[in-house]
């Protein structure tokens, strides 16, 4: 139950966390009021934080010199291929897991979490010679199919911890009225865990979006995500502050939008369930 | 619980996710071995010769090997600390009756959103600058002395961004694990007058104990292998950090056999800490 | 028609035998219920039944083949969750067509089906609305709904009323025999609660650590229970046990009586004992009276009793309502 809070600890609370929380968020704040800058006012000493000539032809700019629809496109393609790939091969997974349960589920569910738990730098090696002599270096295909198996774990056990909450009984039911076990999981089991489908696959878009290991080792250009596009302005373009952030603004934007909506399932998704 | 048939069916419905996880898995990490006791280079190919435990010494012979090692795990600890403390007091603050409290969670979760490499050349650049940056301008007008981030404190530099992205996880998972701390616990401390410290310390922390160690653990995985911060700064050299290293002996030197004996080197590191994950997540299981 | 026959059913899990021996014979029509303490395996032989579980052995003769091979579907039951089991994401309406539509039945013919069980359930007005937005008592007729539309040979009900509150429980008791009465199809319902098992059935099945105890209607397991276990679960308050000397006296290792059975008086009797505490129910007041060696006793006085705690008091058995047992928990007759 709600109750009265003291106004004064209210008020020193609230101030404190509005503070944390700028200052927190700070860093992004300045990226995008950098970005509608000119690039002498972005350098300007002492800084300008809002009274300044405000501009966006560093969007233009940046698109200009190194077609950013393209990275942006491939972002996309990458991040949402992988996890739709991965989503095929989980459902089944995960529906067998929580509700057809064998002795081994467990240890199973256990040992696909452990495959999370390589280091990419181990497998670094062999992936980049075979890609390399399968000429799939700076392929799309190749690419959703390394964050496809990466996030692969993930996705089984965010969607086995949201089976888990649907009554089996439901499904018993199901059965009982005489649905094979395709309509089993397409009229009743699907539709009941549109929500947690929907956010295994929002989560897991976000995660592949940033990845950043992979997709900056095993391409170059044709390929190339958002990860690599910023990484080509490290130098010396680095230099050039304000398109810097506008490059930056038009690659976080999306999926900073689309994390804030997932704020709750990335808990339950990173921990495993182990926190919801 | 299920029929013959059920089972059945689940098995054939496991099995695609199986395999193709046991593939991943097991063809790199056996190349990678395989790799390790060769003298590999892809400079000069076709010569591949078996050399046993060569590049390993050759790696422990290599005194930027071990300052990688130790900057993986001065990275790992640095950012550990800051997220679980901060975190801790970040999350309890966010658990008061605050104004706006969805918006300020908005801002501080934020950061975790942020591409690595955006993250890493934003800080370089316009905040850690050694003349034109924030932090520059910022202590010049107290009249200090500007730091040269990367050239004097490569380390702290990277640490402090990596730590300004992870601190925004911890915070979002403690704060969900004390919001779930039940109402009327809270309600019967409070009837038996129990001071706030001593809340704190007998029902808020007792009930962390597990998110905490969830957010160690997690983090530590992701922290051995942050790449992306250090590859876009350059900072620290080949000796970056573990991963680093790897990338840079294999990729760059296009030494196969080297880069192949620091990532088992680096496979062994992050198993001892996935011993200890495992087990934990698996006793969460039987609840 | 609806037979169902149990001919040597037994259910393992691994290693752990659930049901070691099942043989029971439903007749058509029979209102039958499967009573036990939790985990006497009655909700696994109705899951058997069901076809939701597999038999580790023996055969489930439905109408007179076996169908013990066949999946649930196919065995023309139909079932009542203890949750409900409603497809939340559906309405009433398409809750009770689901099977006829997985049947493949012309819409029309499903339409009137649909329109029919919802008058008989007096769920007319919900049809368009979804579970969640209904009551316990009314999730619980949807269910009914969804059970009686495929006409079935006959109706699994798997603890149905445990999640209804009491005043509703009993309601809904009724309205589930008169469904019985009106529909004439054979019923099995599973329940821990012995008072929906004596006031529902036509027989009982009392099902103690997989093992059927006894199969008998209502009265005969109240008159003449056959082990211990029957004994002591049905009736309630629950019966006495006396051990000792008290059963000797009768050439029995344990002898039991009923609460109801106990003869009162303030001046002598059999027994001797002081009251430890009194409940008073209005219509009746149980007692609880320490009997010195005896033990602790539950008394049924009717109505208000006179004397409170502290109070010596004589208890006297009834003649012919003593049942007798011997040591290995057997009725001796």
């Amino acid at each position: 139950m709600a109750r009265a809070v003291s106004v004064r600890r209210r008020t020193i609370a609230t101030a404190a966390a509005w503070l944390i929380g700028f200052l927190i968020f700070f860093p992004i704040l300045w990226t995008i009021i950098t970005s509608f800058k000119t690039e002498l006012e972005a350098f300007s000493t002492p800084p300008k934080f809002l009274f300044f000539e405000w501009t966006t032809e560093n969007y233009g700019i940046v698109q200009e010199r190194s077609n950013y629809l393209r990275f942006v496109s491939n972002s996309l393609i990458l991040s949402i291929g992988s996890t739709l790939v991965a989503l095929l091969f989980a459902i089944p997974a995960a529906w067998a897991m929580a509700f057809a349960p064998a002795k081994r589920t467990k240890d199973l569910l256990m040992w696909m979490l452990s495959t999370k738990m390589m280091p990419p730098v181990g497998a670094l090696i062999p992936v980049y010679l075979i890609f390399r002599d399968m000429g799939l270096l700076d392929s799309r295909g190749g690419l959703i199919a390394v964050l496809f198996l990466m996030n692969l774990p993930i996705i089984v056990w965010m969607l086995y911890t949201y089976f888990k909450e649907i009554p089996g009984e439901i499904l018993e039911a199901a059965r009982m009225d005489g649905a094979s076990l395709w309509k089993e999981l397409v009229y009743v089991l699907a539709p009941m865990a549109v929500p947690g489908i929907a956010s295994t696959l929002l989560l897991n878009v976000i995660l592949a979006w940033n990845e950043a290991f992979w997709t900056l080792n095993l391409t170059t250009s044709a390929a190339a995500p958002l990860t690599a596009f910023i990484a080509s302005y490290s130098s010396p373009e680095g230099l050039f502050w304000a398109k810097l952030s506008a490059a930056s603004t038009m690659a976080i934007a999306p999926i900073l939008v689309l994390g804030w909506f997932a704020q709750k399932q990335l808990v339950r998704g990173l921990t495993f369930g182990a926190v919801k | 619980m299920a029929t013959q048939q059920t089972r059945l069916l689940g098995k054939l419905a496991v099995a695609p996710s199986v395999i193709v996880l046991f593939l991943w898995m097991i063809v790199p990490l056996a190349l990678t071995i395989y790799f390790s006791l060769l003298r590999y280079n892809l400079l000069d190919p076709g010569n591949e010769s078996f050399v046993g435990f060569f590049n390993y010494e050759y790696f422990l012979s290599d005194p930027a090997f071990f300052a990688a090692i130790g900057n993986s795990l001065k990275l790992v600890f640095a950012v550990l600390a800051i997220s679980i403390v901060g975190g801790t007091l970040l999350a309890l603050l966010l658990d008061q009756a605050i104004v706006g409290r969805n918006i300020v969670r908005l801002m501080v979760i934020a950061p975790f959103f942020i591409m690595p490499t955006v993250s890493a050349l934003v800080w370089k650049n316009m905040f850690m600058h050694p003349v034109s940056g924030l932090f520059a301008w910022l202590m010049k007008s107290v009249g200090l002395e500007p730091i040269d981030w990367f050239a004097q404190y490569p380390l702290t530099a990277v640490i402090i961004m990596v730590a300004w992205q992870w601190l925004p996880f911890a915070t979002l998972i403690l704060l969900t694990a004390i919001q779930s701390l039940d109402e009327e616990q809270k309600e019967a401390a409070e009837m038996d007058g129990t001071p706030p410290i001593s809340y704190f310390y007998y029902i808020v922390l007792p009930h962390l104990a597990r998110p905490i160690t969830v957010v160690i653990l997690i983090e530590t995985i992701f922290l051995l292998n942050v790449f992306a911060e250090i590859y876009v700064t350059g900072s620290g050299g080949p000796a970056g950090n573990l991963p680093y290293l790897v990338y840079f002996q294999g990729l760059l030197n296009f030494d196969v056999g080297g880069a192949s004996a620091g990532g088992i080197v680096a496979v062994v590191l992050a198993n001892i800490v996935a011993f200890f994950l495992i087990r934990m997540i698996g006793r969460n299981l039987e609840g | 028609m609806g037979t169902i026959v149990l001919k040597d059913v037994q259910k393992r899990f691994g290693d752990v035998t659930i049901i070691p021996n099942a043989n029971l014979a439903i007749e058509n029509g029979e209102f039958v219920v499967f009573v036990g303490p939790s985990g006497c395996g009655k909700s696994t032989l109705l899951r058997l039944i069901a076809g939701l579980e597999d038999v580790s052995a023996g055969e489930i003769i439905i109408d007179g083949s076996n169908a013990a091979q066949l999946p649930p579907a196919k065995r023309g039951l139909s079932m009542v969750f203890q949750s409900y089991a409603l497809y939340p994401h559906m309405s009433v309406r398409n809750n009770i067509a689901f099977g006829l539509k997985m049947a493949g039945q012309p819409k029309a013919e499903i339409d009137a089906k649909v329109a029919k069980a919802a008058q008989v359930l007096n769920l007319a007005d919900y049809l368009d609305r979804k579970p969640r937005q209904l009551s316990g008592g009314q999730r619980q007729r949807v269910a009914i709904g969804r059970a009686i539309v495929r006409q079935p040979k006959a109706f699994l009900f798997d603890e149905p009323l445990s999640n209804l509150d009491a005043a509703l429980r009993v309601n809904m008791r009724i309205e589930i025999m008169q469904l019985h009465k009106s529909l004439g199809a054979t019923m099995i319902y599973v329940t821990h609660d012995q008072v929906e098992a004596m006031t529902m059935a036509d027989r009982i099945v009392v099902l103690n650590k997989g093992n059927i105890e006894q199969v008998g209607s209502p009265l005969e397991l109240y008159n003449r229970p056959d082990s211990l276990f029957v004994a002591g679960f049905i009736g309630s308050p629950k019966m006495n046990f006396l051990t000792g000397e008290a059963a000797t006296k009768h050439q029995a290792h344990t002898i039991g009586v009923r609460p109801e059975h106990i003869a009162l008086s303030d001046r002598a009797g059999e027994w001797e004992g002081t009251i430890a505490l009194a409940e008073h129910l209005g219509a009746d007041t149980f007692l609880h009276i320490d009997a010195g060696r005896h033990g602790r006793l539950t008394v049924r006085a009717a109505g208000e009793y006179h004397l409170g705690p502290g109070s010596k008091i004589w208890l006297t058995p009834e003649k012919g309502r003593i049942h007798r047992f011997d040591d290995k928990g057997r009725a001796i007759r």
